[in-house]
């Protein structure tokens, strides 16, 4: 498996070291309720299909980029730096409790 | 007070010279890293061009007979063999010159010697001279640069250094072994 590290370019899979889901990176503000940290620190999606998550190049040049990918293909789609990520726009619906 | 010892980082390790490759340690150089303030990019480039080099873009590098600027990251280049002269004020300016061991391979058999220890292709094709990566060698940090066609520049953490040595001795003799073999 190989990533394409934004800044270095095609690299091994041995040089990264994976961080979860993307939405790590969204934290939401210190007062903005249980719920919402609930779901920032508990609860993750499990999609068939796109997906997104955080890896950091620790063997490389040390910067942290998302990855998308297919847990299905597990084609990898993109990637880009976490640096360049826009903040999300509003509080999403995700992480639903049944 | 104490006495203390001078030593270079590969002290009593380097050289190891074989047939088709040798590795042998880099004389004693300043290494500033140098990450530019938010807005000052433009600026640290211009004090860099009067210094003889300039900024280097990501896996490259900026040189000028021994002295040289290595990109190694976002935000971040090694100034190598320079006085970082005119930064001052624009970057954050850090002296690493004796955390790093610095050692140059170099003979015919240098790229099949770190092909068994680098996830890179480094064929001149893809790897020219001056092309700087930070990767692995082996399972240790590493800042890498071609210096010509046959020979590259190797720099690990100090505290690695015995480790480097190791990793690459054994891949260079198991490299000549073969070769012995015809």
């Amino acid at each position: 498996m190989r990533l394409t590290c934004p800044l270095c370019g095609e690299r091994d899979r041995r040089e990264f070291t994976y961080y979860g889901a993307a939405v790590y990176a969204d934290r939401p503000e210190a007062d903005a309720g249980p719920e919402a940290w609930d779901d920032y620190l508990h609860l993750r999606d499990n999609p068939a299909g796109e997906t997104r998550d955080l890896w950091y190049h620790e063997l490389g040049c040390s910067a942290w980029i998302e990855v998308t990918r297919d847990t299905v293909s597990h084609a990898v789609t993109a990637t880009r730096l976490v640096a360049e990520r826009e903040p999300p726009a509003a509080p999403k619906g995700r992480g639903r409790r049944a | 007070m104490p006495r203390l010892i001078e030593t270079s980082a590969c002290e009593g390790l380097l050289p190891v010279i074989l047939p088709e490759v040798g590795l042998s340690e880099l004389p004693f150089a300043p290494v500033t890293s140098v990450a530019p303030f938010a807005g000052k990019e433009k600026a640290v480039g211009t004090a860099l061009k009067k210094l003889g080099l300039g900024w280097p873009g990501p896996g490259q590098s900026v040189r000028a007979g021994e002295a040289a600027c290595l990109w190694t990251g976002r935000g971040q280049a090694f100034l190598v063999a320079a006085a970082p002269e005119g930064l001052a004020g624009l970057a954050a300016l850090t002296d690493q010159s004796d955390g790093w061991a610095r050692m140059r391979l170099q003979g015919p058999g240098a790229e099949a010697v770190l092909a068994r220890l680098v996830p890179l292709d480094l064929r001149v094709a893809a790897f020219p001279e001056g092309a700087v990566a930070r990767s692995g060698l082996n399972h240790m940090m590493m800042v890498l640069m071609r210096e010509g066609p046959q020979a590259f520049q190797i720099m690990v953490f100090r505290s690695m250094a015995g480790s480097a040595v190791h990793e690459l001795a054994v891949a260079m003799k198991a490299l000549c072994a073969r070769a012995a073999l015809g």
